[in-house]
């Protein structure tokens, strides 16, 4: 393990979950893997997930659609529509879950990202708010199942060795 | 048949009559007023959710009351452990992607 600042919080009054982590990268590079698909889709899914952006148009009013893609190929496909950009400092989606024909299912989650370095450090602090009280139970349930294969899968890993 | 708390949330119905009766007891017929389905449908939700132990009743007079029961949510706790996990999975796989990324730059 590192050193490096990890929190993570969930308020249901607030419906709000609050991520922060620091990485031992410089800024251009932490935000290049948060805004490019080519290296996004490298890291954002947990394995055995992979992450499939079918596209990634990083600007106002542009849209990523992708999906989660589970070990049994079962798919959760997500729109994020970008909502505003300060380049390597902050930038706003709304975040749907949605069919593979990109009909969304509402409501979302609004998603506020922040990016400061010092001393080669960077911090990104990530504050998801949702709509409703089910939809943070659902993005929740959704994590639960790509966690529970993920822990699954770490424990045939174990078993092998 | 056995039933757990993953099913009983795993219905958008079910998850709106938990976020209704987390705030007040109610009867079976006020929580139906709140959706555009039948008593009996209702009804059905609430057999479900009370064999999860999600819910308990209460009989006072003639009507029956339906409460959250908090504790058993807290069984929804772990899942919150599962998706802070999913994070950390996630940035542990970022942390090596960056530093591949910093070695081939060199």
């Amino acid at each position: 393990m590192n050193n490096l600042l990890f929190d993570f919080t969930v308020d249901k009054s607030t419906r709000t979950v609050t991520v922060v982590r620091e990485f031992n990268a410089e800024l251009p590079l932490v935000w290049d893997a948060f805004t490019k698909k080519e290296i996004l889709d490298q890291w954002w899914a947990p394995k055995p997930w992979m992450s499939k952006t079918k596209f990634m148009d990083f600007r106002v009013g542009g849209r990523r659609f992708y999906a989660m893609v589970g070990p049994e190929g079962q798919e959760g496909w997500q729109i994020q529509d970008y909502t505003s950009i300060s380049p390597k400092t902050n930038f706003k989606f709304l975040s749907v879950f949605a069919d593979k024909d990109e009909n969304p299912h509402l409501p979302g989650s609004s998603w506020d990202l922040n990016f400061s370095e010092q001393n080669g450090i960077t911090k990104v602090s990530i504050t998801i708010y949702n709509d409703s009280l089910e939809r943070m139970e659902r993005m929740i349930e959704m994590g639960f199942k790509e966690g529970f294969t993920m822990t699954l899968n770490e424990l045939e890993t174990l078993l092998k060795k | 048949m056995r039933r757990d708390i993953f099913q009983a949330v795993a219905d958008p119905t079910r998850r709106a009559i938990m976020v209704l009766i987390a705030l007040q007891a109610m009867t079976p017929n006020a929580i139906a007023e709140n959706f555009n389905t039948t008593r009996q449908a209702v009804s059905k939700h609430l057999r479900i959710l009370t064999e999860c132990e999600l819910v308990k009743q209460e009989q006072k007079g003639r009507e029956i009351y339906y409460s959250l029961e908090i504790d058993k949510m807290k069984e929804i706790d772990k899942w919150i452990e599962q998706f802070r996990k999913i994070w950390e999975t996630r940035f542990n796989q970022l942390d090596k992607l960056l530093s591949t990324i910093k070695k081939n730059k060199k």
